[in-house]
């Protein structure tokens, strides 16, 4: 036993370890949690998000993103861009300024934090006089203006965050040539906005927070206009050609002011409330885009009348007659318009709408008619409706990849054909090396497909499984157009939804066959549903079963939610999985496991009850098994009892919740054949408020036995063809695990294919195994003659694993939360164990069989587990020896739910929510490695239409010599450049025969 | 009836092949029998493992005589010290047991299978301040009764006296295992469980550490009363517990050459159920040669029972000969009735 915790003295062992298993966390999938701020460089056409930890990451073309880390964790309040730089500031909630630049490192580009600065006022001055409001970095590159909440303008000079004192600009400065009846120490204080005149940089324009904007020379240090609006300010805009500016109002009104040499105090040219005449919102941001045809866009947000519609998160955007208000689903952080870049160019011809909310990104292309919302490719909301459950399927063969895609394109025909418009920089990381699918459960009872092969996760296919059901809502209702004349012109945007109609519809199970197509799925109510890929729409009828796990016991009253009821008739779905066969558990409990046999057509579900098979090919209940122990029924009784084995550390809140419970039943003074429940209540009570007056932190020390309640839920199901009964004859099995430490196996007869809809299939118990430690059961797995785990169902027949060694003899491994443990087959002998718990004191939470091939030779490989503890570490342990190979820390181990979401991938990858709406994204392998890798080049400042075009086909170039290639092939590869740029063919073989020389 | 056979002295085997030996050549194949032999001093002993096995064949001079008895009808009174001079008596029992048709009798003295009980171990090896005590769960129906607790030691360090985190007895429950060993008490500190040292894990890992080893726990503690602790000859006088009290736990001898070889020996054992017969024991396979090169590093399951421990096959299988049946116990409907409120959990 000791000897596993020595390191292993082979040197050859450890040699192959370093080339198999390297831990990674490479990249971080999804929606950021708690956006509060965003950032936008039309030069390098990046988009930078900030969060409310602190984070910020940095968007471009797909496949191009950083990250970055303030070290202190405070919210993000401003991102800025500095003009025709790879450079960026951002302004934290605790008053501080970062510098951040974009450096290549190594071939690639890294973000990185150059300086770090906090505004100091003069000794004794308040906190408010070095509040940053308002944040301008100059297009001269070589200075920051700040505004702050005492109406001080400072000058800070960069890189080095040096204040220029004498630059500062002062309220008296301003007021001095201010008319008398407005000259009020009071209209300058907090600096609402700064702008720079887009023709002359020497002119910027200033908004104070009481309404005054101020045009201030920079080269005079004087004011050269005024302009004296009556309305709170919130912001402000420079038309393109500086000659004219938009502010926008606390009251919801917004004003244009002209900005000419001859009048230095002017009057407003127009002063419009939008949504009036009732009082409305203010409008916190606005923008002012001129257009060939000369009609402007005019967008902005907020605004709406106050009474009805100020609960809306809205953007409104008006060019011309048209006029819609996007309305969001949750609350807008901030937004931008992404116009032509060039400077040179008359106008601005805006071309999207980028639009970040507190839960999703929305893009609404305002070229096209309607104004159509664009499918990001990233930045997705997995969280549209909450997580339930993952899957993940690797290597998917191309066919069904495509069948997926196209049922998808259809789901997204509403959206705009437009390219992605952030297109910056460029994505240098090989291409994924396989099809990876991402399947996630969610709790409206949808599945939604995405796309993990690479950096992004994007959506490739959404399932829905309500059709199948009645609920109360009816999806039609909810499609009633906008009138005509409906005010304000609202329309929704977004597909964050986290409300479920009916939580039972919830996805809690899903298993996909990639090779035939079938997938099942199980939800919160019992429900099993299994589909298959159709490429058309389809009316017909879904098959209908019950499966009875308490096989009639009586005297249990099921005190949960109702089974779903079903929708009659036959029911139209479109392409994509359409479901033929339900099978409804009874009782409805939430299915715990879930197997999928496509090759025998079989489908086995379990439920804290019991467990069940069915013939999804004859549409046939094969048997169902109760698990509950006789002695569980004590456990049933209490209503709150069922919650027992939820973390310790809850137990006693929950305790207290009960003894308020039955404290008031006693005062009622129940009656009848409740009696003896409470009398178990009662003594259940003193035992808590026994615990309860303890010490507040203390463990029971007990050994588990089977009256703990539980001990029926099957944890894990498992198909095998192996030697169950003797060692002359394999058959099909089916395998099942408790909480309770039982392991039970069931001999299948499954008729030969030819007879296959004739004969039933039966099945009969052939073993029972009951380990003695008692801990749930969370694995089992049959290992071959070459004690290699059995390939999946269809593998071999797809020639994509050799054939499971059938000759020799087979070994089953089953991994409870404590132990791993081997047995042989067909006779049960204990072989080896591992006793993770009581050498280490941690649980498994996740396992699963991952093949590791070495970085150094491509012909080797070796299956081992990757095993998630309690503790948040991951182990990998090898096969069949089951020794420990190596550990490492990866999920903080208070973080239950990043712990209970994590799923391994085939080949040592994983993934787990660090957020509701984010995936990190982990490799174990060295070999297979999905990360982010991409440049950043600085345009050249030329300032001509081709700036983009160019890096683009630069770029292109590069990528032909990826950036671990030898020198020599680089410089070929630009050699190459000139002649090849335009040509995308010449440079996919290019590309090809570098990767193939590698 | 009697049979004679012959043995290989030098190669007498296994106790259960000669077992099987006996049944086969019996022709009782199914009868669980009781063997016994008579030894020089003419006493009859039983054989019921490899070394009392070993033992006989090698006192054999050159006759070994074994008794064999059904088991239900033995008289275990036959056995011991001069049993073989009241051999009259003996032999008419044992080869005329229809003659002596006796109640079953009440098993007093001889034990069939010898059950560890809990005790204090290792007194040898560990500091005088530290106590090992491993409590035996098997076979009892006592719950080990007690809790444990988070709390803080101090310990001299190169630095000085300091005070670092330490798990903590908490509370023994009465009638518990713990408890009426007497061995453990309230504010013991835990050092070790089972050789595995609890300094830098938690609350919750030691928990479940314990709970894992729970059939065979072994916890090293510091108690919190020093007062009983034994004071070994070997040692100076000057070296009195209050000395050593503070010693580091990492400077605690990890010798565990009886704690291993007890943990194994006692080692749970799973149970199956082939095709809904009877529940057994999981036999442990023999070893292959594919594992033998893994030797230095795999532990091997492969151990035969020792100590005169005959792994009884009645242990623990109440709950699972239930369970094998297929049958439910139905209550009576309305005294107990059944209710779920369907909690949806997520594991």
């Amino acid at each position: 036993m000791r000897r596993f915790l020595r390191p292993g003295h082979d040197p050859v062992r450890e040699r192959l370890k370093r080339d198999l298993f390297q831990f990674n966390k490479t990249v971080e999938h999804g929606f950021p949690h708690q956006p509060s701020a965003l950032g936008y460089s039309p030069f390098l056409r990046l988009m930078a998000i900030g969060t409310r930890s602190g984070a910020i990451k940095l968007y471009g073309a797909p496949g191009v993103e950083f990250m970055g880390l303030h070290e202190e964790n405070n919210t993000v309040m401003q991102i800025h861009f500095i003009p025709d730089q790879c450079q960026l500031v951002t302004l934290l909630d605790d008053n501080s300024l970062h510098l951040w630049s974009l450096k290549q490192h190594g071939g690639a580009s890294e973000l990185v934090e150059e300086h770090r600065f906090t505004l100091k006022g003069p000794p004794g001055s308040p906190p408010s006089a070095t509040q940053v409001t308002a944040v301008l970095p100059h297009s001269s590159r070589e200075v920051l203006y700040l505004g702050t909440e005492s109406g001080n303008i400072f000058v800070v000079e960069l890189p080095s965050f040096r204040v220029l004192e004498d630059r500062t600009i002062t309220p008296e400065a301003v007021l001095q040539r201010i008319p008398e009846d407005n000259c009020n120490r009071r209209s300058c204080e907090l600096v609402e906005a700064l702008r720079e005149h887009p023709k002359n940089p020497d002119q910027i324009l200033i908004g104070y927070s009481r309404g005054l904007i101020v045009l201030w020379d920079l080269q005079n240090s004087k004011a050269t206009h005024h302009f004296l609006g009556s309305q709170q300010l919130e912001n402000l805009y420079w038309q393109r050609d500086g000659s004219k500016f938009i502010s926008c109002h606390y009251d919801g009104s917004y004003t244009q002011w002209p900005v000419s040499s001859d009048n230095r105090q002017p009057e407003p040219l127009e002063n419009t409330v939008p949504y009036g005449p009732f009082p409305c919102k203010a409008i916190s941001r606005i923008y002012w885009q001129t257009t060939k045809n000369g009609l402007p866009y005019i967008i902005f947000q907020g605004g709406m009348p106050r009474a009805s519609y100020g609960d809306r998160h809205s953007i409104s955007v008006i060019h011309g007659s048209q006029q819609t208000a996007f309305d969001f689903t949750s609350r807008v952080i901030d937004f931008f318009i992404i116009f032509s870049s060039d400077p040179a160019a008359e106008f601005d011809d805006p071309s999207a709408l980028v639009v970040l909310a507190e839960e999703e990104l929305v893009v609404i292309d305002l070229k096209s008619a309607g104004w159509p919302a664009v499918h990001p490719p990233y930045l997705a909301s997995l969280h549209c409706s909450a997580i339930t459950c993952s899957h993940h399927v690797s290597n998917i063969p191309l066919k069904l990849w495509e069948r997926i895609i196209s049922a998808g394109s259809k789901q997204n025909i509403h959206y705009s054909s437009m390219p992605w418009p952030i297109d910056g920089g460029t994505n240098i990381a090989p291409d994924p090396p396989q099809r990876d699918l991402l399947l996630t459960g969610h709790e409206d009872g949808t599945v939604r497909f995405w796309d993990a092969s690479g950096v992004c996760l994007h959506l490739l296919y959404k399932l829905s499984t309500v059709r199948v059901f009645l609920t109360d809502a009816d999806p039609n209702d909810n499609m009633n157009p906008l009138g005509e004349d409906e005010w304000p012109p609202l329309r929704k945007v977004g597909t964050f939804d986290p409300y479920s109609d009916d939580p039972r519809l919830g996805i809690q199970k899903i298993y996909l066959c990639k090779y035939s197509g079938y997938l099942a799925v199980a939800g919160t109510a019992g429900q099993v549903l299994v589909m298959e890929l159709n490429d058309e729409d389809a009316e017909h009828v879904v098959d209908h079963a019950e499966a009875d796990l308490l096989q009639d016991q009586e005297g249990y009253r099921w005190k949960g939610h109702e089974k779903l009821k079903t929708r009659d008739g036959p029911v139209r779905f479109e392409a994509g999985f359409q479901p033929f066969v339900l099978v409804q558990c009874q009782p409805p409990a939430v299915v715990t496991s879930l197997a999928l046999h496509s090759e025998w057509k079989l489908v086995a579900f379990g439920t804290s009850h019991g467990f069940g098979l069915f013939d999804h090919q004859q549409k046939r209940l094969v048997f169902v098994k109760c698990t509950l122990h006789p002695s569980d029924q004590l456990a049933l009784e209490g209503p709150l009892s069922r919650v027992k084995s939820l973390k310790k550390s809850l137990r006693q809140s929950f305790r207290r919740i009960r003894r308020s419970r039955v404290s008031s039943r006693k005062r009622r003074g129940g009656s009848g054949n409740a009696s003896e429940v409470q009398e178990a209540n009662a003594k259940f009570d003193q035992d808590a408020l026994q615990e309860m007056e303890l010490a507040p932190v203390q463990r029971k020390i007990e050994a588990r036995s089977a009256e703990d309640s539980f001990t029926g839920f099957v944890r894990t199901l498992y198909f095998a063809d192996t030697f169950l009964r003797d060692s002359s004859r394999h058959c099909p099995s089916l395998w099942a695990g408790t909480n309770g430490g039982t392991v039970y196996a069931f001999c299948l007869r499954v008729p030969p294919a030819e007879r296959r809809m004739d004969e039933p299939v039966r099945a009969e118990q052939a073993k029972e195994i009951q380990l003695m430690h008692r801990a749930p059961v969370v694995g089992i797995l049959v290992l071959d003659g070459r004690s290699t785990p059995l390939p999946e169902p269809l593998e071999v027949a797809h020639d994509l694993s050799k054939s499971p060694d059938m000759q020799g003899s087979h070994q089953l491994l089953v991994v409870s939360e404590e132990q791993f443990k081997v047995f042989t087959l067909p006779k049960v002998s204990s072989k080896l164990k591992l006793k993770l718990t009581a050498l280490e004191g941690c649980r498994v939470r996740k396992v699963t069989v991952a093949s590791f091939g070495s970085c150094k030779t491509d012909d080797y490989s070796e299956n081992d587990l990757a095993v998630l503890t309690n503790l948040g570490d991951i182990q990998i342990i090898s096969l069949p020896f089951l020794k420990l190979q190596i550990r490492y820390p990866c999920i903080r181990k208070e973080d239950v739910s990043g712990i209970a979401s994590c799923v391994f991938t085939k080949y040592g990858q994983g993934f787990y929510l660090i957020s509701p709406s984010e995936f990190e994204r982990f490799s174990l392998s060295t070999k297979w490695l999905v990360e982010p890798r991409c440049i950043v080049d600085m345009p050249e400042v030329t300032s001509n239409n081709h700036v983009h075009t160019k890096s683009g086909t630069e770029n292109a170039a590069r990528k032909s010599s990826p950036g671990d290639c030898g020198e020599d092939e680089r410089k070929s590869g630009r050699l190459m450049e000139h002649a090849l740029l335009n040509d995308e063919k010449v440079l996919k073989e290019i590309q090809s025969t570098l990767e193939g020389g590698r | 009836e009697f049979r004679r056979f012959s043995l290989e002295r030098s190669k007498p085997g296994k106790f259960e092949e000669f077992y099987g030996l006996l049944q086969h050549v019996h022709k009782i194949p199914n009868v669980d029998v009781l063997v016994g032999y008579t030894d020089i001093h003419g006493d009859l002993l039983p054989i019921n493992n490899d070394d009392n096995y070993h033992k006989a064949v090698s006192t054999a001079n050159p006759l070994l005589r074994i008794f064999i008895q059904r088991k239900e009808d033995a008289d275990y009174s036959a056995f011991g010290t001069d049993t073989m001079t009241r051999k009259k008596n003996v032999l008419s029992n044992v080869l005329r047991p229809d003659n002596h048709k006796k109640k079953p009798h009440i098993v007093i003295s001889m034990p069939q299978d010898f059950r560890p009980v809990s005790s204090i171990i290792d007194v040898d090896i560990l500091p005088e301040t530290h106590r090992r005590v491993r409590l035996y769960k098997y076979g009892t129906d006592k719950p080990l009764g007690f809790y444990i607790r988070d709390g803080s030691s101090v310990r001299v360090t190169p630095h000085g006296l300091e005070k670092v985190p330490g798990i903590f007895i908490s509370r023994l429950v009465p009638g518990g295992l713990a408890q009426s060993t007497g061995l453990l008490a309230v504010n013991d500190e835990v050092l070790e469980v089972n050789g595995i040292e609890v300094s830098g894990k938690s609350l919750d890992q030691v928990t479940d550490m314990m709970i894992a080893n729970s059939r065979n726990l072994i916890i090293t503690v510091r108690p919190a009363n020093q007062r009983n602790n034994v004071v070994r000859n070997s040692r100076t006088s000057g070296s009195s517990g209050q000395s050593t009290e503070s010693s580091l736990p990492s400077s605690t001898p990890n010798i565990l050459g009886n704690l291993l070889q007890g943990e194994e020996e006692s080692d749970e054992e799973d149970i199956i159920i082939e095709d809904s017969g009877e529940p057994q024991q999981i036999p442990k396979a023999a070893p292959t040669s594919e594992s033998i090169e893994s030797l230095s590093q795999i532990e091997l399951l492969h151990e035969s029972t020792q100590n005169g421990f005959l792994p009884s096959s009645e242990m623990n299988l109440s709950h699972s000969a239930g369970s094998i049946s297929m049958e439910y116990e139905v209550p009576e409907p309305g005294r107990k009735s059944l209710e779920d409120d369907g909690t949806i959990i997520t594991l």
